[in-house]
């Protein structure tokens, strides 16, 4: 089980926290602008690495507040928790 | 046999105590500190189990939580626990015990035949032997198996006792308090930091306890002793004993069950919780975990009385007890052969050493002379005599030739010894393999780990009390703690160990007898080799093939020699083969320990609406919600559920019927831009609704998939109530929050859960109306005043009320919303208003016929993550105009193609045919595609299927491939094997024109 900080409360157990997949991937400006194979890359592809990811995650059991994480998928390091709308630290991807 | 093993003076059993117990129904004595293991070999027995596969007679193999024989049930009854190690029961006062796997009795066992039929039980044997005839699966093999399977038997009454729970978080967590543990702990305790220190035993020692030791002058039991106390003084150390750490997870998040009570007997401590279960979160870890000892694969190497050479010392020097007369030593190790100096120094047993190494150390040769023992150096044990307990042993040198049979009753094997990497390898650590110790050691972790004693190859006392201090050290500067450095213990050959797995493979020639490898699964050198030859080359594919490892012990004892025979018999390395993964648990955990105080009605929140003690007063059968208890039907005296919904139906179409509404999901939305923010969740306008009506909406995925729906009003310009489907009001909430944060923090909106805070009551049918204006005399419900999808506010039976005029039935309908505490006031003063009106109580059958026949959806029901609103019908509720989540994806080909499933209407040939929901269905004879013989490919399923008074015959919904153009036409349900004809047709049933539901006066 991970320690997860999240950027309002502090280092809580995972067990407070649900996992909202790939950070970063905005919905689109005009949806209707994009041809089938780029909308379909933005609903269904995610990536999938084997190392640094920028995730998301949400304090369900907590403030209930949506952040991002920097984790790697094999150590589970976390190098990095940060605000939506904040820029991923440097070095963390 | 009596207790005449006793070695007189020795161990650490308090003869003034003596304990009653039974195994097997036989009454024995023992000691207050024996194990249950230590008091039968006092009584002299050795044949204490029956092994898994073929029934053979097993002894005690070990001392410790690697024991793979000797697994008995313990006590009976509610208290009854299966597969407990007897190496770890603590002995007690009117204990009971008895063997698994044994019919009709230990001493003889029907199971036993196996053994002649050996040759069928190879590695594989599952998968080769039953497989045909097939049909004796069922009737014949399946009942054999399952009455030969398992090792003892669950209890069949509910557990007694209860269980707690512990978090705790500290600096430093130390696993295991043997001689690097404990001077660990020291260490690291008086620092001060936060320290815990966790062992398995109920003493602190660990093999201080069970060899000759001596430090700072005292014996190494007395210092233990003396540094619990020291430990137990100091405020910021805890110490568990009795706990085993099962589980190594990320972020140094480590679970162990405490057994509190376990060692006084079942039912002595009312009020105590038996077990608990600490999950502890540690800044750093330090394993001191030890090692396990190896056995020595040759012929019938599994006999009673052959024991691992560190479980004769700990019997002799920890209990005094002896396990034979006559003992001969197999050992290619100097620790192998020290202990058994030591066992034959206490107990006076073990004249005989064979040493498969031809050097040996100068002043262990020297010990042994000393002793008077015999070493037969070079030379290896083939095969053992003996049925129930071994007799002899032939033993021969391994270059040459001459063959001796050597009488004993007892054995002591070590081929070496394991680290218990286990923990660290769950952590996930990484292992290598070091040939010249012959065993896999502790590399590299990505955790915040030290590992220490003979976890870490510091196999003698002295140098694990300093790998210990070492360990701790690196671990209170890693945490900030500045001390003099101690400078690491370096690595010595401790072992001087000469590989030796199998003597068969040694000696390159097949010899008599069963060569064991996994003793608890029954796995033969054999079938280890079989599975090589028929090409199973990774060690993972070998090991579920073989099942070597994968009994209740997890392999403590088999798993290195296993893969070290698979590594020789494919002319590979050991570190090329490979460990398979260690997993949690290390030692098993029951189940009640894992569910604590989560068991009966706290397992599982449970939701009661304010009406509740009204519906269950009143008959009510319910049915689970989610988490909601909600009625399923309210029979009357004699009736049947069948009954009950038939009259609740005609009820609500006929007179009036009402139903508890609360549990439907209520989101209370309000913000300036809260209009703004529904047009975008939902694919239909919101805008321009006007203050004062509802309107219906759904809501898509970015997929186009229908996720939810539901009926939102207007409270005022910038304040909304949603309403979502029972079961996803949870993540209806989530998702609202989920778009306003990420994607448009700019909208000015907040979403509360207010389900739970109104009391909704449905009254629905044609004298609805008569009721409320009884009920509210004040408010006007006429159409003109109060139309279809409006709200208003005013007061009802006495209490201020929303009234919400909609409907899920195509009847007249209103909602009157109450603050929960009212809902049940509100309820009885419906019920009785209700009185001359034909009200009728309906539950969610009901509920769910009449929306079927008006071909309503329900989420989840025909819809399964797979559908637009287009194929369910929703397309008017679609907006042309106007972005939403998801509209892009009506435009991808896939969702545009015509021949995607729709929502249909299904009538049967036979009316009283009433279609499992899920039912296949296919296009029938006569039609293109359908071949009886071959089958015919599904065009579809049921989504909803029950009987309507109304209709007065039986109807469903389905999703059919293109179905809207089948109107009219037959297709075929598959039920029993056989097709059922029912006709296509429009999916509103009932009142198709709408009129019932401005009432029908």
């Amino acid at each position: 089980m991970l320690k997860i900080a999240c950027p309002w409360c502090g280092e809580r157990e995972e067990m407070e926290f649900s996992y909202g997949g790939q950070a970063h991937i905005a919905y689109p400006k005009d949806p209707h602008a994009l041809s089938d194979e780029q909308w379909a890359q933005f609903v269904f592809m995610r990536d999938n690495p084997k190392g640094a990811f920028l995730e998301r995650w949400v304090h369900s059991h907590g403030c209930r507040r949506w952040f991002n994480v920097a984790r790697h998928t094999v150590t589970h390091e976390i190098s990095a928790v940060y605000k939506p709308g904040e820029p991923p630290p440097a070095g963390s991807r | 046999m009596g207790s005449n093993a006793r070695i007189a003076g020795a161990g650490r059993i308090d003869r003034m105590l003596p304990l009653d117990f039974t195994f097997n129904g036989r009454r024995l004595q023992g000691y207050a500190g024996d194990t249950l293991a230590s008091a039968l070999l006092a009584n002299g027995i050795h044949l204490v189990a029956r092994s898994f596969k073929y029934h053979r007679p097993r002894g005690i193999l070990s001392a410790g939580n690697e024991e793979p024989n000797a697994v008995v049930q313990l006590e009976q009854g509610p208290y009854t626990e299966p597969n407990l190690r007897a190496t770890e029961i603590e002995l007690y006062g009117g204990l009971s015990a008895s063997s698994v796997n044994c019919f009709p009795s230990l001493e003889f066992d029907f199971g036993a035949i196996n053994g002649l039929a050996s040759s069928i039980l190879v590695a594989g044997f599952y998968n080769k032997t039953f497989m045909w005839p097939r049909s004796f699966w069922k009737k014949v093999y399946e009942p054999i198996l399952r009455a030969a399977a398992g090792l003892g038997v669950a209890p069949d009454a509910p557990d007694p006792d209860t269980y707690d729970r512990m978090h705790w978080h500290c600096d430093v967590l130390i696993v295991g308090a043997g001689p690097a543990g404990l001077s660990a702990a020291l260490q690291a305790g008086r620092q001060g930091v936060r320290t815990v220190l966790v062992e398995e035993a109920h003493e602190l020692g660990g093999s201080l306890l069970s060899r000759p030791a001596e430090i700072d002058g005292l014996t190494g039991a007395a210092w233990a002793a003396r540094a619990a106390e020291e430990l137990d003084a100091l405020p910021n150390v805890l110490v568990l004993n009795r706990t085993s750490v099962f589980g190594y997870y990320d972020h140094n998040y480590l679970m162990a069950v405490e057994r509190r009570t376990d060692h006084l007997g079942p039912g002595r401590t009312p009020g105590v919780a038996r077990k608990r279960l600490w999950h502890f979160r540690a800044k750093r870890v330090i394993l001191a975990t030890g090692a396990h000892e190896r056995p020595i694969v040759f012929g019938n190497n599994d006999l009673p009385g052959i024991v691992l050479a560190n479980a004769a010392g700990t019997y002799a020097t920890r209990y005094g007890v002896s396990l034979g007369e006559r003992g001969v030593a197999f050992v290619n190790n100097d620790h192998g052969f020290a202990l058994a100096v030591e066992t034959h120094a206490a107990a006076g047993n073990v004249p005989t050493i064979v040493d498969a190494r031809d050097a040996v150390g100068d002043a262990l040769l020297r010990r042994a002379s000393q002793a008077g023992i015999q070493v037969l150096r070079g030379s290896v044990i083939t095969f053992a005599h003996g049925g129930k307990r071994v007799e002899s042993v032939d033993v021969r040198p391994v270059k040459g030739t001459g063959m001796a049979r050597i009488a004993c009753d007892h054995v002591l094997v070590s081929g070496g010894l394991s680290p218990a990497v286990h923990l660290y390898s769950q952590a996930p650590g990484k292992l290598r393999y070091d040939a010249q110790l012959a065993c896999f050691l502790p590399d590299q972790c990505i955790q915040a780990v030290e590992v220490a004693g003979a976890l870490n190859a510091r196999f003698l006392v002295g140098s694990a009390l300093a790998d210990g201090t070492s360990a701790a050290q690196r671990t209170l500067s890693a945490l900030g703690h500045p001390a003099p450095a101690t400078p690491p213990v370096q690595a010595g050959d401790e072992l001087h160990i000469q590989p030796l797995w199998s003597v068969q493979s040694l000696l390159g020639e097949t010899l008599p007898g069963k060569h064991f490898v996994d003793y608890q699964n029954d796995v033969s050198e054999r079938d280890i080799l079989l599975a090589s030859r028929e090409g199973f080359r990774s060690v993972e594919h070998a090991k579920r093939y073989t099942t070597t490892g994968m009994a209740t012990d997890q392999g403590k004892t088999s798993n290195v020699v296993g893969l070290a025979i698979l590594a020789g018999s494919l002319g590979k390395s050991i570190p090329e083969v490979g460990t398979t993964t260690f997993r949690p648990p290390f030692t098993p955990v029951t189940f009640g320990a894992l569910a604590g105080r989560d068991r009966g009605t706290l397992s599982d929140p449970v939701r009661m609406t304010p009406m509740h003690a009204w519906h269950a007063t009143n008959g009510a059968v319910f049915e689970d919600v989610g988490q909601w208890k909600r009625p399923w039907y309210f029979p009357h005296a004699g009736e049947d559920m069948h009954a009950a919904v038939a009259r609740e139906t005609k009820a609500l179409r006929t007179t009036a019927g009402v139903m508890d509404a609360t549990t439907l999901g209520k989101i209370d939305i309000q913000g300036p831009d809260a209009a703004e923010f529904l047009n975008r969740v939902y694919t239909n306008a919101w805008t321009k609704l006007a203050v004062g009506s509802c309107r219906y909406g759904v809501m898509c995925k970015p997929d186009g998939m229908v996720m939810d729906d539901g009926v939102t009003a207007r409270l005022s310009e910038h304040h909304f109530l949603m309403t979502t489907t029972t079961g996803n009001a949870a993540r209806v909430l989530d998702w609202l929050e989920e778009w306003l944060q990420t994607e448009w923090p700019d909208l000015k909106v907040y979403c509360t859960s207010v389900t739970e805070q109104w009391a909704t009551t449905a009254v629905v049918g044609p004298n609805a109306r008569k009721i409320l204006e009884a009920l509210a005399p004040d408010m006007d419900f006429s159409n003109a005043a109060f139309p279809f999808m409006t709200f208003r506010e005013g007061v009802v039976a006495g209490l201020e009320a929303r009234v919400f005029r909609i409907s899920f039935n195509g009847e007249l309908s209103y909602e009157i919303n109450v603050p929960a505490w009212h809902g049940l006031a509100l309820w009885t003063a419906v019920i009785e208003a209700g009185q001359p009106h034909g009200l009728t109580p309906y539950g969610t059958e009901t509920m769910h016929v009449a929306r079927a026949e008006k071909g309503y959806i329900i989420i989840g029901q025909e819809t399964d993550g797979t559908v637009t609103p287009h194929d369910v019908g929703l397309e008017w509720a679609v907006s042309k105009q106007k972005d939403f989540i998801g509209k892009r994806s009506f435009a991808r080909a896939d969702t545009s193609r015509p021949d995607r499933k729709q929502l249909v209407g299904l009538l049967p040939k036979d009316k009283s045919f009433v279609a499992a929901e899920g039912s296949h269905l296919v296009s029938g004879p006569g039609r293109a595609a359908f071949d009886p013989a071959r089958g015919s490919p599904s065009i579809g399923h049921i989504t909803s299927s029950y009987h309507s008074p109304n209709l007065e015959s039986a109807f469903a919904l389905a999703l059919i491939t293109n179905g809207r153009a089948l109107h009219g036409q037959t297709v075929h349900c598959v039920h029993a094997g056989g097709l059922q004809p029912m006709q296509v047709v429009d999916p509103v049933f009932f009142d198709k024109e709408g009129k019932r539901r401005d009432g029908i006066d």
